[in-house]
């Protein structure tokens, strides 16, 4: 099997890592690495420091896209369900996880949540948990909890382990991770002033692939492509800049992304994979490192659909990013039948409007592969922006 | 050809329940008026009623509303205007009447519905709730508070689970003092969690007498009209007296061997809330078969007391925390709902299980075809599973449910399930077997 080397983070590189349904690169780890453990989660955060400080491989699991035919799940988890929950049963049912030793999930919708507890009983051979990530972060009480839930993890995962993850190894983890979301940071940078330079679906996919690699080989990864990007130059397109929101757990089809550029849009901001980029700023790596990541999930982090927090209202904070990244509309990409983006597209289309941002509604399934009807939605809206 | 039975059973009950959930509505169309008493928003879903009992704030429970509009035919139009806002087809329906009713000044009852003096969400499982007071709030212009209740991830909360709670009543105590003007009595609290208790005790015995055959109680249809009291006035002495009455009355039909149904047929165990818009042609559904829901989960999504749990005014914070983690259909998880089930149709003696899927609800729904393999194919349960919604009238397909109904009897009918004979179970049985069915090794 090939190896990956820094080097060889191209971009047709990550797009395989992404599309790779036998999920051969943690495979690869897992033989690397006798009696190591991968432990998956679903979108949309996961305290990814506590699994690697374990001597454990994280693996973000965002769906299957659209190379997954759903023959089981339907069978589970009938109508009006969205696609991501079956295609990772389907996954799961067909053997495709079966290096998976265990997953979480979050307080993100109610049929993640369900799928958790069917997984359970369908796969009891696998560890299953669920993190309930704190709903009130306005209240002090909900620091404490955290911090209380964190360490109840930490203490299934060492189990699991057969070992113990001392606060050096926690605090080593969030460095790292650190480290690979000041990259990413700095790679949204450079995109959103440098449009020309980056396009968003290899931005995704630079992104995307350290869903399934070692933080250490993701970040030499980026380092070396954000070197490259920063020498480079390109010609600028005729296009608007458009701010995406409604992506935070499925994820669209990478075709979807490129069509969107493709009709004359650079994406200055998105929320794809938002659990990776979850901080605005380091998590502290002094001090307790629990206390540090708990309290950095609640104070140090961004607004999203799956999370209330009274202290910054989520339409506002829309607003304030569309303005701050110079956005010429908004663009609500959502998964069909996600019922927080839904839920909250209806806020958020109001305080858009009274900002006086045009905004476009698209909806998509990671399993779709056409898409002329999206195209001529967002070239239309393009040419109304345009020509207006 | 089956024969037809009337299910209804109108007694004191009824017009009790009537009068009370009147004052109900007449208190808040009081408070809209005239800016008192307090109001607060809140979910039935483990709901902490007693500490608003406590500042005599009166609750007001969209939940009721929006059901109250689709028994009465009035759901779509609120709907519908709430798509227009942008609500997708597919979002909770409740919501959508909610909202929509909200905006138009759509009142179920005949008086007005005040803008609350607080927006508590109970975030009691369903994520829903977040968003639905979320918007509740921001369209009335009321505050807003967030009591974040823990998902029970193992079979019990832990002791930090539960301390988060309390530290978060105490918040929501504070701003009710601020609210009202009144310093929080304690006195009044444990009194209210005491009142609770005995509403539980009542409530439960009543659940119970469905054990007994035939059943003197309709613990779907018949449950939800005790619902209404048991969330709006569980904390108080008149619900205290109503409870007693409605057992009484209960137990004195169990006494005189009254059923539901004069000579019950079947059995069976509800997973799922009804559909509201069509109440009345699906409740004819089961009386057509002289089939009597035994147990329901839909009955305790404001709290499940019938395996033991009580309200106790010794340590009221904890009680009223404990009831909002654990005690309560919609923050157990999806396997503890299975085992519920499977609890109903051992002790409760039913014949099968007719699992409801409501396309609004995914916290009841996503998963149910798993609910169903379980049952059919572990535990062999006979086992009926229909589509609809539970408030948007577009979803209820009324010729196919009852052709579905009916086979789903017929196929009772034809395994002798109502001569007792019993049915085929595989799988271990459960500390309570029941004779009905017949496990195989
Ligand atoms: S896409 Fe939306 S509805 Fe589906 S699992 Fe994710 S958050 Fe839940
Ligand atoms: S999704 Fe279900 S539990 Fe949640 S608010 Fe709607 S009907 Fe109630």
């Amino acid at each position: 099997m090939r190896s990956l080397s820094p080097r060889l983070l191209d971009i047709p590189r990550c797009v395989e890592l992404i599309q790779d349904l036998n999920f051969a690169e943690v495979a690869r780890w897992k033989a690397e690495h006798p009696g190591g453990k991968a432990i998956a989660y679903f979108p949309v955060y996961a305290p990814v420091e506590i699994i690697h400080a374990c001597g454990m491989l994280p693996v973000g699991l965002n769906g299957a896209g659209d190379r997954l035919d759903i023959q089981h799940a339907d069978a589970r988890f009938g109508s009006f369900i969205c696609s991501i929950i079956k295609t990772t049963l389907e996954m799961a049912i067909t053997g495709r996880l079966d290096w998976m030793d265990g997953m979480f999930f979050s307080t993100i919708c109610d049929s993640a949540r369900n799928l958790c507890f069917v997984s359970k009983r369908n796969f009891p051979e696998k560890y299953w948990d669920f993190i309930h990530l704190p709903q009130n972060a306005g209240s002090p009480a909900a620091v404490d909890f955290l911090e209380q839930e964190y360490r109840r993890i930490l203490l299934q995962l060492e189990s699991l382990a057969g070992r113990k993850a001392d606060d050096d190894a926690l605090r080593g983890a969030i460095r790292l991770y650190n480290h690979n979301r000041e990259l990413l940071r700095d790679l949204y940078a450079l995109r959103e002033r440098h449009p020309e330079r980056l396009r968003t679906w290899e931005l995704y996919s630079l992104l995307r692939a350290g869903c399934f690699l070692p933080v250490e080989t993701h970040n030499a990864g980026l380092e070396a492509a954000l070197a490259e990007l920063r020498a480079g130059a390109a010609k600028p397109r005729d296009s608007i800049r458009i701010l995406i929101e409604g992506s935070f757990c499925e994820q669209p089809p990478l075709d979807l992304i490129r069509l969107i550029e493709e009709a004359g849009c650079y994406i200055v901001d998105d929320d794809f994979i938002l659990g990776r980029r979850w901080f605005t700023q380091d998590v502290p790596s002094e001090g307790d490192p629990i206390r540090a990541l708990a309290e950095s999930y609640l104070n140090r982090s961004v607004y999203s659909s799956v999370r209330h927090d009274p202290r910054h209202p989520r339409p506002r904070a829309l607003v304030e990013k569309a303005r701050s990244r110079r956005a010429d509309a908004v663009l609500f990409l959502i998964a069909k039948f996600c019922e927080p983006a839904y839920f909250d597209y209806v806020l958020f289309k109001q305080a858009v409007e009274a900002a006086g941002i045009p905004h476009l509604l698209l909806e998509f399934e990671e399993k779709a592969f056409t898409f002329e009807r999206s195209r001529t939605e967002v070239e239309t809206f393009v040419e109304s922006l345009l020509f207006d | 050809m089956a024969d037809t039975a009337k299910s209804e059973y109108r007694g004191e009950i009824h017009s009790r329940q009537k009068e009370l959930m009147s004052a109900w509505y007449q208190r808040l169309d009081e408070a809209a008026r005239t800016g008192a008493p307090a109001t607060v928003e809140l979910m039935i879903s483990g709901n902490c009623v007693e500490l608003l009992e406590a500042f005599d704030a009166v609750p007001l429970y969209p939940e009721i509303n929006a059901l109250q509009l689709a028994i009465r035919h009035q759901s779509l139009e609120p709907i519908l205007l709430a798509e227009e806002l942008g609500y997708a087809a597919d979002n909770c329906a409740y919501v959508k009447a909610d909202i929509g009713a909200l905006l138009k000044g759509i009142s179920p009852a005949a008086g007005k519905l005040p803008k609350p003096s607080l927006v508590l969400c109970n975030f009691v499982g369903c994520n829903t709730y977040i968003k639905w007071f979320e918007h509740a709030a921001v369209f009335q212009g009321s505050p807003l508070y967030m009591l974040d209740v823990p998902f029970l991830r193992a079979d019990s909360p832990s002791r930090e689970d539960v301390t988060y709670v309390v530290r978060q009543l105490r918040e929501v105590v504070k701003m009710l003092e601020a609210i009202t003007g009144r310093k929080f009595d304690y006195g009044r609290f444990r009194h209210a969690v005491e009142c609770s208790r005995r509403v539980e005790d009542a409530w439960s015995r009543i659940k119970l007498l469905a054990q007994r055959r035939p059943s003197p109680f309709d613990a779907y249809f018949d449950a939800i009209t005790l619902m209404g009291p048991l969330y709006v006035y569980r904390a108080s002495p008149a619900g205290v007296e109503f409870f007693d009455i409605a057992l009484r009355e209960l137990e004195a039909r169990a006494a005189r061997g009254e059923g539901v149904y004069d000579q019950e047929k079947f059995r069976v165990v509800l997973e799922g809330p009804p559909p509201y818009p069509y109440f009345r042609a699906f409740r004819d559904m089961f009386a057509k078969w002289r089939a009597c829901p035994v147990a329901s989960t839909y009955s305790t999504v404001g709290g499940l007391w019938e395996f033991g749990f009580r309200h106790d005014a010794e340590d009221p914070f904890e009680a009223v925390a404990l009831h909002m983690l654990e005690h309560n259909l919609t923050n157990r998880n999806f396997l503890q709902r299975y085992a519920q089930l499977r609890r109903y149709v051992e002790d409760w003696n039913a014949h099968g299980l007719i699992i409801h899927f409501v396309k609004s609800c995914r916290l009841f729904s996503a998963g149910q075809g798993d609910m169903r393999d379980y049952f059919t194919r572990v535990l062999g349960v006979p086992t009926l599973y229909i589509e609809s919604d539970l408030e948007d009238p577009r979803y209820f397909a009324e010729a196919q449910t009852k052709n579905r109904m009916d086979a789903f009897f017929e196929a009772l009918e034809h395994a002798g399930a109502h001569r007792g004979l019993p049915l085929a179970v595989s799988g271990p049985a459960g500390p309570h077997a029941n004779p009905n069915l017949k496990v195989i090794p």
